[in-house]
């Protein structure tokens, strides 16, 4: 069904344009009365509290750590690693992350390998990994909390899920890696 | 013609009224000229139709859209959630330019992609000159972004409070809803291309054809996305404006609009402006914001930040 307005639009348009005009002009004021009056009603807040995140972005089979470290004897010197998790995650770990005066051990816990633990020792889940992070970017921790960093999605108005720091940030090479931007949009031929 | 002047004088005429009573003696001529529904061609403005109508106009045009597409549509009619005002912020410091978002909003709104129409304009500037459109790269094609002596600024329609492209609507075809966000009704447009001129963020875009689906270059068809808004993403017809609706058809259900949800740095900020703890609100309270063009005192909703 095509339309084409133009032909007869037009001319009907420019009949009635100053009725029409007259008409509207106050049906439109109605309505701007009945804005903003209400203020928002309590119960259309939501209970956001509880931040719902997506599972770690583990690689696959190297979950749980414990699997490997269980029996290994913790070697807590800095050192270039070999054969230790590349075959699992593709390549060896190399710190890319304040690393001169950070090693593995002050994030990943060297008793309990399931776990990171805070500055004071306090063992944190992955699945809250952002606790780690935050004790050292606590302005990003915040303004992550209050949904500005990072990203949510789900529901203006009602749930919604965070995606983990380590969603975007590999903690071992945090700076967010550049991508191949989609196609340019097509040149209009000048008329 | 007498019947008409006397209910001017009364000041209650209605287009329908007008259409049905002078108009009806053109009716056959242009219709049947034209290939329009008489239904179409009666139909009330937006803000008249009774529950009646929209009930009828919904099936028609799911009916339509069936036969057109070869599938299931459907036409929603959702009004505007009480006590809201959509805001969008979008992070400056964050975006990297990677246009996932234009075509993410493509896809959502089933925007025309023969020719091609884009909401979403991602111009690239120059870190040293700043936000300035006269140095402005709509075109740019690299490797890999964010180049490092540029920044990003995506822009669409930036929901004006005073929107100049309302009054220059002569039909009233377009207009600001009570969430904020101006709409366009197709099936009133004239294509008159009044409001484009009047937009100063290039933000508005006419179909000069009916759109296609097809890429040109690759002969690939796109999917169309079914679930539409009546003042939103539903299939458009030839020689119509059109714009960003805030994704009215996800808005109003409580969703994300698509660019939010597509954006891999989570530059992108959505929410109510009227809710103090809504991230826009916290963003208006607590980050540097800048609006585009304040001095033509349109207020935009759409707030630019440094979140750093
Ligand atoms: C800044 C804190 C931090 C430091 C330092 C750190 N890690 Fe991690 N590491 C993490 C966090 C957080 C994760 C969890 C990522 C996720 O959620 O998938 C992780 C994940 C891992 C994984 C799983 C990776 C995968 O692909 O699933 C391994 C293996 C690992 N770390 C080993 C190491 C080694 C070896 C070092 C030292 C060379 C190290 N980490 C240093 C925080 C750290
Ligand atoms: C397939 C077995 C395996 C798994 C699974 C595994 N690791 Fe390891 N990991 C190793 C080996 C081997 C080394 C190297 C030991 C060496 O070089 O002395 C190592 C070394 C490390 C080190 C360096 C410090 C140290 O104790 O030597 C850290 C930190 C570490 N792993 C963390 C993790 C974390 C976190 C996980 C789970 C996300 C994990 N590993 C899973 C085998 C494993
Ligand atoms: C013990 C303190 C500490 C912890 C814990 C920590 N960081 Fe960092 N991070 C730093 C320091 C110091 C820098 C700046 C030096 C650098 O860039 O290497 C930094 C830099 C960064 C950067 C900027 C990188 C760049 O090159 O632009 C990002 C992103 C980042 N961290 C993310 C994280 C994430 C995500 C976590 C949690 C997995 C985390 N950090 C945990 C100390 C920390
Ligand atoms: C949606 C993806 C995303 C998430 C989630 C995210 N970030 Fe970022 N972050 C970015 C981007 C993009 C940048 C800017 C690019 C860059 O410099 O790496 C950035 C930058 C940073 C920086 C560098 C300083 C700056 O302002 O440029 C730090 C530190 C940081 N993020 C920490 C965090 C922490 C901590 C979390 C979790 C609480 C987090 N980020 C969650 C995407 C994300």
């Amino acid at each position: 069904m095509m339309k084409n307005y133009n032909k007869y639009t037009v001319i009907l348009v420019s009949l009635i344009g100053f009725i029409f005009f007259v008409t509207s002009l106050n049906s439109s004021s109605e309505t701007k009365e009945q804005k903003k009056t209400e203020p928002i009603k309590k119960k259309q807040k939501k209970a956001i509290e509880h931040i719902q995140v997506p599972p770690p972005p583990f690689s696959e089979d190297i979950f749980p750590c414990s699997e490997c470290h269980e029996d290994m004897e913790v070697n807590k010197e800095k050192r270039i690693l070999e054969d230790a998790h590349a075959d699992l995650i593709g390549e060896e770990i190399v710190l890319k992350h304040d690393e001169e005066n950070r090693w593995c051990l002050d994030c990943h816990d060297a008793k309990n390998r399931d776990k990171l633990h805070l500055a004071d020792g306090r063992l944190v889940d992955f699945k809250e990994s952002y606790r780690l992070c935050g004790q050292c970017h606590g302005p990003k921790l915040r303004d992550w909390k209050k949904g500005v960093h990072g990203k949510r999605t789900g529901s203006w108005n009602g749930q919604k899920k965070y995606l983990l720091c380590a969603n975007c940030h590999n903690p071992h090479s945090p700076k967010f890696k550049k991508l191949k931007p989609m196609p340019a949009p097509v040149k209009l031929r000048s008329k | 013609m007498s019947e008409i002047k006397d209910k001017t004088k009364k000041m209650e005429v209605s287009r329908r009224d007008f259409i049905k009573t002078g108009a009806l003696v053109t009716t056959a001529a242009v219709v049947g000229g034209c290939g329009i529904s008489k239904e179409e061609f009666l139909q009330q403005h937006f803000k008249e139709l009774t529950q009646e109508d929209v009930k009828n106009i919904k099936k028609r045009l799911e009916t339509e859209y069936e036969k057109e597409f070869g599938k299931k549509f459907s036409v929603s009619f959702k009004e505007p959630i009480p006590q809201t005002l959509f805001g969008y912020g979008l992070d400056i410091s964050r975006c990297i330019g990677c246009r996932r978002c234009v075509y993410a909003c493509v896809d959502e709104n089933n925007l025309s992609i023969d020719p091609q129409i884009h909401w979403i304009q991602v111009l690239e500037m120059e870190k040293s000159k700043g936000v300035n459109f006269h140095h402005a790269n709509l075109h740019y094609d690299r490797e890999k972004v964010p180049d490092d002596d540029h920044f990003y600024l995506p822009v669409a329609c930036q929901q004006c409070e005073n929107p100049p492209c309302v009054k220059a609507c002569p039909v009233e075809a377009t207009w600001k809803e009570k969430d904020g966000i101006v709409v366009v009704d197709y099936n009133w447009c004239i294509g008159c291309r009044n409001c484009m001129a009047a937009c100063p963020y290039g933000a508005r875009h006419f179909n000069w054809k009916k759109p296609s689906y097809i890429d040109p270059k690759t002969k690939k068809k796109s999917e169309l996305n079914e679930d539409t808004h009546y003042l939103g993403n539903r299939p458009r017809p030839q020689g119509i404006v059109d714009k960003c609706t805030f994704c009215v058809q996800r808005t109003r259900e409580g969703k994300y609009p698509a660019c939010v949800e597509i954006c891999p740095v989570g530059a992108r900020k959505f929410g109510n402006l009227l809710d103090p703890d809504s991230e826009i609100s916290y963003i208006l309270k607590n980050k540097r914001v800048l609006i585009l063009k304040e001095e033509l005192n349109t207020q935009p909703k759409f707030f630019y930040f440094y979140a750093t």
